[in-house]
């Protein structure tokens, strides 16, 4: 059993967890106390205790190591402790707001793979506290099973996605089309190899522990892959999609700080004692400005305002088409009150602006539940930051808490006010079907089409 | 706790109040060490003797195991006759059955993980567990009735909104649930709730995304419910008959009365009977063709030409089997073939989805899921070899049997925007030109 903790406790392969070694003798402490109490050797019902316990008698993971770079430690050696850290915190999100810009600057497939890079981490992350939970480091198989669903949970998401908006450049290679044709049966193939391989590693000792580490996988995966891909799809329907609502809520997150910290005093929610109401609000109200003009800005550009096509003349991605409605000026007459107040008739506005009120309002008022879940969980699990990848902030997890909901918000509002469905998707599917299906569904169309004065019935072009 | 435990035994269908108040009190004074020796002892005792009195007294006199034999014989007759008369009065009274099957298994996996959190009475979460079931669904029934009583929806202005704005009213209903939860996290219970809500993904996860996609092969066709289901329990009895009869070889640790011989003999005899049943099956109308909502009678139809997997075929029969046989070529329908996939899967897969949920049982120390049937114990007992079928049945037919839904295309297509529709129209035309199907000089046939 020792051995098992040791093993535990001991730093993963990445170097995110870094727990030093008396965090191992401070949860060995308990489970020392723990064994003396009970006589039963089954290590299935020590598990079983962790579980029904309540939160005050587990002991709290130490607070991870600082690591801080030496040149940013040297450089504000002079100062005290607590403006130290504000500085590092302060460092550390410039440096990360113009890596963002950075990769915009480099495009759309930049910017896939970075979403890739951090689900995949985001998953280490959330599945190293499960292993630090449960000391299941050495159980068989684990690491391999689990990260093997994360691979043939994306294999599914990306051949989904590839199959929709690659249409053309599938079309030629035939191993692709294979691939394609038969993408639900041989991703549910690797699913079921998996799920056999995990039936087949269960040990007598051990079953409990498997099927918690099963489910903490399976809802991890639910939660990180998921998100990540619905973050792609809003990329494809044009970049704006992604910048607004993920800066909104950055933006929501840094000003809700700025004014708690300046004027807040009524508690939020006991959940997250630093959060206010004066920031929320404040917040809210400087998230919609903010929205509003950063949609402003960005739907001037086509770059950011085109859906992501792959062209395959060019092999790359490109953005470049005639603006929709939604990016085309439009003059709107004021309602009498804000006329009063503006002093202006009508007011030139791109209706993207209007939906990135809708967009800002959620980033501001149900993001934080996303915070105020993940506080709940490092609550429960009693580690204070998911990792420790950036010095002054944490892990990534902690960076993308409020972002969980955000993209599927995102996702969920596109396909309900934006657009219809895909039409590369819908060309797809016509071209699988039977000939004989297809000429009625020409038929049906043609008619359909002439009806509407799409078609002229004289051309025979 | 020996209430609560003997409680769980007796009347798995008490209404929940009992329990909660008789719990209260034991969860409350909970410290390390009485949770110890809780998880510590025995095992849940042997449920208590559920069988009908009627059954009782009439086998008081044979000896308790050959009662036991009886009383599973009895209800397996009794569930399988249940079965036929469910499948002779409808696909929605199959419907309907489907659902309430999900909402007993997902009722009964919800009530182990309270079991085991000894979590009867924290806040709010049976409400919560409950409302994010119905929210699930809520989404999927309503992408179904989107699809399928499509001119029915269309037609109730009502429906037209609500399936318009579908997926942001589950949505949002989906999100209520989850700032709830969030509102309802109490401080010295973060774990515990943590738990519960996973518990709850992960049942909603398996019990109910299983249901729809048994009902999506429901619609497709009765036959494509019945012969999966069947071919699981075939093989489940046949497995048990040549293990009793026949087994000797252990097959795996976690179920210890498996054996390779029941596995084996088990596996012939299913694609045997998968055979059987499809040829008798695909004669009949009712159960080959795809269920239908008829606007005019506003009820349920099946009744349509068969599609070619349900017409007689003459195969050549190899040269191997001939010489065995006899018979140069047997006239067979093209779906039993695919049965015979569907029974493999069957026998070879499906009893992971049991060594599943043994492992489960094992590792949470019960001994059935609940004890709703006698001798057979819960709805989840009977049906966890089903779990994998449904999923693999749903892939199967839209890899292999048919493409996407035409009438649905079409639907999609109507609500593009002109300039993308006449794209479309236009590379339809050109590769339906490129197929030879239609040519320029005929374009307005």
């Amino acid at each position: 059993m020792l051995e098992l903790r040791y093993r535990g406790s001991c730093p993963g392969p990445g170097e995110a967890v870094s727990p030093p070694p008396r965090e191992g003798e401070a949860a060995g402490g308990d489970h020392e106390t723990e064994s003396t109490s009970d006589k039963e050797t089954d290590i299935d019902d020590r598990y079983g205790d962790l579980d029904s316990r309540t939160d005050s008698d587990i002991p709290e993971i130490p607070a991870s190591s600082d690591r801080t770079p030496e040149i940013l430690k040297k450089a504000l050696s002079g100062l005290s402790s607590r403006w130290k850290n504000w500085w590092i915190r302060g460092i550390l999100t410039l440096t990360m707001i113009s890596l963002f810009f950075l990769i915009i600057y480099m495009g759309s497939f930049m910017l896939m793979l970075l979403v890739l890079g951090i689900q995949v981490k985001c998953f280490h992350e959330i599945i190293t506290i499960g292993y630090r939970v449960y000391h299941s480091y050495d159980l068989p198989w684990f690491r391999t099973l689990s990260w093997y669903f994360l691979l043939c949970v994306n294999y599914f998401f990306y051949g989904e996605t590839v199959a929709d908006y690659f249409a053309t450049f599938v079309q030629r290679e035939e191993q692709l089309q294979f691939l394609i044709r038969y993408h639900r049966f041989i991703s549910f193939a690797l699913y079921l190899a998996g799920f056999c391989m995990f039936v087949l590693s269960l040990v007598k000792k051990h079953y409990r522990l498997q099927f918690y580490m099963f489910a903490w996988t399976h809802v991890t995966l639910l939660i990180t892959v998921t998100q990540s891909h619905l973050v792609i799809q809003n990329l494809f329907e044009g970049m704006i999609w992604f910048l607004v609502p993920i800066s909104s809520v950055i933006c929501n997150d840094i000003t809700a700080y700025l004014f708690g910290f300046f004027f807040g005093r009524t508690p939020l929610i006991k959940l997250s004692p630093k959060k206010t109401w004066e920031g929320f609000i404040g917040g809210f109200f400087s998230t919609v400005v903010f929205g509003f003009i950063a949609a402003y800005v960005l739907s001037k550009y086509q770059y950011f305002v085109c859906p992501v096509e792959y062209r395959s003349d060019v092999n790359s991605f490109v953005t470049e088409c005639e603006p929709s409605e939604l990016f085309q000026l439009q003059t709107y007459s004021l309602p009498p009150f804000l006329k009063a107040v503006l002093r202006q008739e009508r007011v030139s506005l791109y209706p993207f602006q209007i939906h990135s009120i809708a967009l800002s309002t959620f980033a501001s008022l149900i993001g934080p539940f996303g915070g105020f879940f993940a506080s709940g969980f490092k609550r429960a699990f009693k580690i204070k930051d998911f990792a420790n990848t950036i010095p002054g902030h944490g892990g990534i997890m902690d960076r993308f808490d409020c972002q969980y909901l955000m993209a599927t918000f995102v996702h969920v509002y596109i396909t309900s006010f934006i657009r219809g469905p895909n039409p590369s998707k819908v060309l797809q599917q016509l071209l699988v079907l039977q000939p004989e299906q297809q000429l009625n569904i020409y038929k049906t169309l043609k008619t359909h089409l002439i009806e509407k004065g799409i078609l002229q019935p004289a051309l025979k072009v | 706790m020996t209430e609560l435990r003997q409680r769980v035994a007796h009347e798995p269908d008490a209404p929940p109040e009992d329990k909660e108040s008789e719990s209260e009190a034991k969860v409350d004074g909970e410290t390390a060490s009485d949770s110890e020796s809780r998880a510590e002892s025995a095992p849940l005792p042997v449920s208590a003797d559920d069988t009908p009195e009627v059954l009782n007294r009439a086998l008081s006199n044979l000896s308790s195991r050959w009662k036991n034999w009886w009383v599973r014989g009895i209800l397996t007759l009794a569930m399988i006759a249940f079965f036929f008369i469910i499948i002779y009065l409808g696909p929605m009274v199959l419907m309907i059955i489907v659902m309430c099957v999900q909402i007993k298994c997902f009722h009964e996996i919800i009530t182990i993980g309270y079991n085991v959190y000894h979590s009867y009475d924290l806040p709010w979460f049976r409400t919560l567990s409950w409302y994010f079931l119905l929210c699930v669904n809520y989404f999927f029934y309503g992408e179904t009735v989107t699809d399928y009583f499509f001119t029915l929806v269309q037609r109730e202005e009502p429906l037209r909104i609500l399936s318009k704005y579908h997926r942001f009213i589950s949505f949002t209903l989906y999100l209520i649930g989850f700032c709830m939860f969030v509102l309802s996290l109490v401080k010295k219970h973060y774990r515990l709730q943590f738990y519960m809500f996973g518990w709850t993904h992960v049942t909603l996860l398996i019990v109910v995304t299983q249901s729809h996609l048994v009902i999506h092969n429901l619609f497709e066709g009765m036959i494509w419910f019945i012969v999966p289901i069947s071919c699981v329990i075939c093989n489940d009895i046949m497995a048990y008959m040549f293990g009793f009869f026949f087994g000797r070889t252990p097959l795996i640790k976690l179920s210890p009365k498996k054996t390779w011989e029941g596995f084996i003999g088990g596996f012939f005899a299913t694609v045997v009977f998968g055979l059987l049943l499809s040829y008798v099956m695909s004669g009949y109308r009712c159960f080959v063709c795809p269920v239908e909502y008829n606007n005019d009678t506003n009820s349920f139809t099946v009744d349509c030409e068969p599609s070619d997997l349900f017409r007689l075929q003459e195969y050549n029969i190899p040269g191997v089997i001939q010489s065995v046989i006899g018979w140069k070529t047997v006239r067979m329908y093209p779906f039993q073939i695919h049965s015979i996939a569907l029974s493999t899967f069957a026998s070879l897969i499906g009893p992971f989805g049991g060594f599943f949920a043994s492992g489960f049982k094992r590792a949470f120390k019960i001994k059935d899921f609940a004890n709703t049937i006698p001798g057979h114990g819960g709805i989840m007992d009977r049906f966890d070899c089903q779990y994998l079928m449904a999923t693999f049945v749903n892939v199967y037919i839209a890899s292999f049997i048919r493409g996407p839904n035409p009438s649905k295309l079409i639907q999609q297509f109507l609500t593009l925007r002109p300039d993308q529709q006449l794209h479309i129209f236009n590379t339809l035309r050109s590769h339906l030109i490129d197929k030879g199907m239609l040519t320029s000089a005929t374009e307005d046939e």
